[in-house]
């Protein structure tokens, strides 16, 4: 990286009396502010010259990597290709410059995709019906559990008030019940990697909400007793929360609703394609069974023989489970519409190939390296699997030092440590869009680093020396927080 | 090898207290320090808090953990160790040492509850 | 038949399944019991090509009517400079994931640290997170970093004269979360101090939040409001239109504790709703409560100053159910668009454009008061955006629908809301007051 100029923050490249912008002329006349309300200091804000403001961004983005640079093994993440038609169907203007409080007569094409994508993503899922309003995964999480809560409130049943949560689970199932203001029990796994039943049993009771899982688990395995423990949970009262990150392998093969799943959320910026973009936007929808769908949050869109309407109701004095609200409007429109034009494209048929060629993928890589990194579960994984770290651990050499290894060679790294399960975890996840090409070279790379371990550990631990920075250290940012240019300043001026 | 000092009380959430008087300095153990790893934070209560034994009394964070404080006795806050708050890796330097809270026990019966230190080495050795 | 985004071949898939060590497909699958298989088609349409695409949304985008936009109510039709939009399809930052490997995400890293530093001079605050999902859910976190942050008291206050978009987010958060939450009066379109006092005395309040400028458009005056609230040990929360806050006297001026709002009106596209980003800004005191990410500036083993995350240990992944919040992305992408937005108009820009929006609509309100059809239903100062009773209001705007453009939001049977920014003309003002 040049840190003469291309380092720098665009603070440090503005110089006054610079512009970036050009504003028509004001032809309103000059109206004044009143004082009371006047800011005393100008907002430091950067001012540069327009060329100067794309090169820096410029310059920055080639700092970066991104699916479209290069394989993106990230466990858990579904860091599939982002195909671009779906940017170019979301910068249409005819989506882009609608304002959410139109009149839905003059919004007809925006409310019949939210309507398509709502049944589209019911019957992939197997639910009875969708709300696209949440932004995100963990809203998603949250939004469900509220809909568990608010059918229990509304029956009465006001003893339910904890949710069984996996060991294995994403941090954010438990981190989504407690603001959910739930409690959490935690339930084990067995060696296999599965969720224990016998475990699941005493915790049964007339004091439980529900249960959330993932399906396949974090370890990319199928739970296979989910019959089982679908009737359970129902049984005891309860409702089974579908954590929707891992459901990119179950495309053509199953489907939460039939699996006994009473609401569920998806990802669309995972199974659906919609980019990352450094950590969102994303979209959370959540599909519920016929049970729930009372509660599902307004606004919602509904179809009628007149055109598409808004189901709304107005603000009561008190909260009331029929008016559930987690957001301004009708969710990440132009990230929904991404999805439904990835869902068009794909059709009925392919779709159905992707869990399959997801899958496969995963399970070759697994094949052709576990002889050199630990496979702690040996046996069919799904989307993703999860290696305990290098096979030979004599040398020192972590799953972090691979993982910045493989940095190196021109490759994301996997999610590492995590599931907490094992010590070195590292979770590779290639996808159905990776060509065997691109899996062959990725695992050549993954035995030479193996190589490299057993050869040269200090090599690997040095690693990585060919990206634009080195190591960082997370202890120094942690412990003298430096978060905006201002301290950054001031912090520079105290130490000279 | 973690160390473990004679004459404190430990808790198993590894904490310790050491008692003077009616007084307890509570700070967290040699073993906690070294399974945290490099602590960057701090988050202590203010003086005057009253705290009950097994309530959350604060918490400890380092880069990649985080781990609240469990209160071993109940007391008065009297003092906070400030020290901690410009400079939290004396935890890693010196855990015993560098106290975190120091309390007017309400109860010294608590006390009995807690580990010795032959007790609390077997502890951590499981 | 190969689709354009499954390379497999079935020679590919051949090799690949003799590795893996079985027959076909489905064997992939022999663990899902038989009962739960799914066998069936679902219910979607054909593949259809790239072409068949872009007629069918094109099809589909005729069907909304784009207007000349005169409305608001938290979301402004403000001008978008052609530089974001080309920066923003870079790919590299498009297809990135959340920033984990500091070492090839400098590029995201840097803008977010832009991002929370112009945030923080735009507030006046002293920090800012790396984003949160937009405007509504913002203030609910903020909410809640109220109610976390407080020992004892068990209730936020939020004034009635919020948006009523974040007051249904607030209740419903609330609700879940165990908070009290009541609202404070407004009295003339503004919230009542005195209401607020009398609230505070009966005590157990951990925070409260108002707007600026209001769901009524106007501006109001917080003077006393931070010491009500502090000296009860109460944090005082103010949700701010972003780009207003150019020329506002901004949130640490009033001595907030928060500052928190959307920043669509950073010339984000109004895009039916969304996407947008939320900000929360701080005193340093609750940096180690605030949600979401954080970017912090440190070291690397060269020797350079770098970028990476940082504070994680409020986080879920570590804190889990005793996190400060379930929140693990930000709008990453959004914030890029705001701090270009930010760079490219830059200090001077963005003040121009909050002046000339405060111009044309004092500008359009004058007019309309002109033509003795219109009344304002509160005398009060307002920014860009203001709410007046209109004579056959509903024939006005279905007048104004047909000429393609939105005169503004309906406010009960008879007001309403409208809002101005840089973009409007002077000729679509005129002819908006025409049609009266």
């Amino acid at each position: 990286m040049n840190n003469k100029l291309y380092g720098n923050l665009i603070f440090e490249l503005s110089h006054s009396g610079r512009r970036a912008y050009s504003l028509p002329e004001n032809q309103f006349g000059h109206h004044t502010l009143p004082d009371f309300c006047k800011r005393e200091k100008d907002a430091e804000l950067p001012e540069c010259d327009e060329m100067t403001v794309v090169r820096h961004y410029t310059n920055h983005s080639e700092n970066n990597f991104g699916v479209d640079n290069g394989f993106y093994p990230l466990g858990s993440c579904t860091m599939k290709y982002n195909p671009v038609i779906n940017e170019e169907v979301a910068s249409m203007a005819s989506f882009t410059d609608l304002h959410p409080h139109q009149p839905i007569e003059t919004v007809q094409g925006a409310l019949e995709v939210e309507y398509n994508i709502q049944r589209a993503l019911a019957s992939i899922t197997g639910m009875a019906d969708v709300t696209l309003n949440p932004y995100a995964g963990a809203h998603g999480e949250l939004t469900g559990l509220m809909l568990i809560a608010s059918y229990h409130q509304q029956r009465g049943d006001k003893k339910r008030t904890k949710v069984i949560v996996p060991d294995s689970a994403h941090g954010t199932n438990p981190a989504s019940a407690a603001v959910c203001g739930l409690e959490i029990v935690e339930v084990k796994s067995t060696s296999d990697g599965l969720v224990d039943v016998n475990d699941l049993r005493p915790l049964l009771g007339d004091d439980i909400a529900g249960m959330m899982m993932t399906n396949p688990n974090t370890l990319g395995l199928f739970e296979k007793d989910i019959p089982e423990i679908a009737k359970l949970i129902h049984e005891c009262g309860g409702l089974l929360y579908y954590d929707g990150a891992n459901l990119n392998p179950l495309l053509g093969a199953a489907r939460p609703g039939d699996m006994g799943f009473d609401v569920i959320h998806l990802n669309l910026h995972k199974t659906f394609s919609t980019p990352h973009g450094g950590g969102g936007p994303g979209a959370g929808p959540v599909g519920v069974c016929e049970k729930l769908i009372p509660f599902l949050p307004k606004p919602h869109v509904s179809k009628t023989k007149d055109g598409f309407v808004i189901e709304d109701s107005e603000n009561t004095e008190e909260f009331s489970t029929a008016n559930i609200r987690i957001s301004g409007y009708l969710g990440n429109f132009l990230v929904i519409l991404r999805a439904y034009t990835y869902i068009l494209t794909l059709g009925k048929k392919h779709i159905k190939e992707v869990g399959p060629f997801a899958t496969l993928s995963a399970n070759y890589i697994k094949e052709c390296l576990k002889d050199d990194y630990e496979l702690p579960i040996d046996t069919l994984c799904k989307h993703e699997f999860v290696f305990d770290g290098l096979k030979d651990k004599s040398t020192g050499v972590t799953t972090m030092d691979v993982a910045k290894r493989l940095l190196d060679y021109g490759y994301h790294a996997p999610t590492i440590y995590f599931p907490l399960l094992f010590h070195e975890a590292m979770m590779i996840e290639p996808t159905e869009t990776e060509s065997k090409d691109t899996i062959d070279g990725f695992i050549e790379v993954m035995h030479i680093i193996a190589k490299e371990a057993r050869e040269n550990p200090e090599l690997v631990k040095g690693a990585p020396y060919n990206t634009p920075i080195g190591r960082v250290d997370d202890v120094l940012a942690a412990k003298h927080p430096i978060l905006t240019y201002r301290q950054l300043i001031n912090d520079t001026e105290e130490s000279v | 090898m973690a160390k473990v000092i004679e004459g404190l009380y430990y808790s198993e959430s590894h904490e310790f207290v050491k008692v003077v008087g009616n007084i307890g300095y509570i700070g967290i153990t040699d073993y906690a320090q070294h399974a945290l790893g490099n602590v960057v934070y701090v988050d202590m209560p203010d003086v005057d808090d009253d705290i009950e034994i097994d309530d959350d009394f604060g918490a400890i964070e380092s880069v990649k953990a985080a781990s609240d404080l469990k209160a071993p006795v109940s007391g008065k806050v009297i003092e906070v160790n400030e020290n901690l708050e410009d400079e939290p890796g004396l935890l890693n330097k010196d855990a015993y040492e560098n106290w975190i809270i120091k309390v007017e026990l309400s109860d010294t019966a608590e006390l009995k509850n807690l580990m010795d230190a032959k007790a609390y080495e077997e502890f951590c050795a499981e | 038949m190969i689709h354009k985004f499954l390379p497999h071949t079935s020679e590919d898939i051949q090799q690949m399944l003799e590795r893996v060590g079985i027959k076909n497909l489905n064997e992939l699958y022999a663990e899902v019991p038989e009962s739960i298989r799914f066998k069936g088609d679902y219910d979607l349409p054909d593949t259809m090509s790239e072409l068949e695409i872009r007629k069918f949304f094109e099809k589909l985008g005729q069907k909304n009517n784009k207007l000349t936009c005169f409305a608001g109510g938290g979301v402004y039709d403000h001008y978008a400079p052609s530089v974001i939009n080309h920066l923003l399809s870079r790919s590299e930052f498009l297809t990135s994931y959340t920033p984990y490997q500091a070492e090839i995400s400098q590029g995201t890293l840097h803008y977010i640290f832009e991002f929370q530093s112009m945030m923080a001079e735009l507030t006046g605050m002293d920090i800012a997170n790396a984003s949160m999902y937009e405007g509504t859910t913002a203030t609910a976190e903020a909410m809640m970093v109220a109610f976390d942050n407080a020992k004892k008291a068990d209730t936020v206050l939020y004034s009635e004269t919020l948006c009523k978009d974040i007051i249904g987010v607030l209740k419903t958060y609330a609700h879940f979360h165990g908070i009290k939450l009541e609202a404070i009066k407004a009295v003339d379109g503004v919230t009542s101090h005195a209401d607020l006092e009398a609230r505070m005395q009966e005590g157990g309040v951990a925070g409260v939040i108002v707007q600026q400028p209001n769901r009524y458009g106007i501006i109001e005056d917080f003077t006393g409001f931070a010491d009500t609230c502090h000296d009860k040990k109460a944090l005082f929360i103010i949700n701010s239109v972003t780009a207003d806050l150019a020329l506002l006297k901004t949130p640490k001026e009033w001595n907030a504790d928060i500052a928190v709002g959307d920043i669509q009106s950073l010339g984000l596209p109004m895009g039916f709703g969304g996407p947008y980003a939320g900000y929360m800004c701080s005193t340093e005191k609750l940096m180690r409560k605030l949600p979401g990410r954080i970017v912090g500036k440190t070291v690397d083993s060269r020797g350079q100053r770098v970028f990476a995350l940082t504070l994680q240990a409020r986080e879920q992944h570590i804190r889990r159910q005793k996190a400060t919040s379930n929140i693990c992305s930000n709008q990453s992408l959004m914030a890029l668009y705001a701090t270009i937005y930010m760079s490219i108009m830059g200090k001077e820009g963005l003040k121009e454009a909050a002046q000339i929006s405060y111009d044309a609509a004092h500008y359009l309100c004058e007019q309309l008061l002109n033509s003795k059809r219109v009344k304002l239903v509160y005398d009060k100062p307002f920014f860009n955006e203001f709410l007046v009773h209109v004579e056959d209001r509903d024939k006005f705007f279905n007048k104004a629908i047909q000429q393609g453009i939105l005169p503004g939001i309906k406010v009960d049977d008879d007001k309403l809301l409208i809002a101005v920014t840089e973009k409007r003309t002077k000729e679509e003002i005129d002819t908006l007051v025409g049609l009266l």
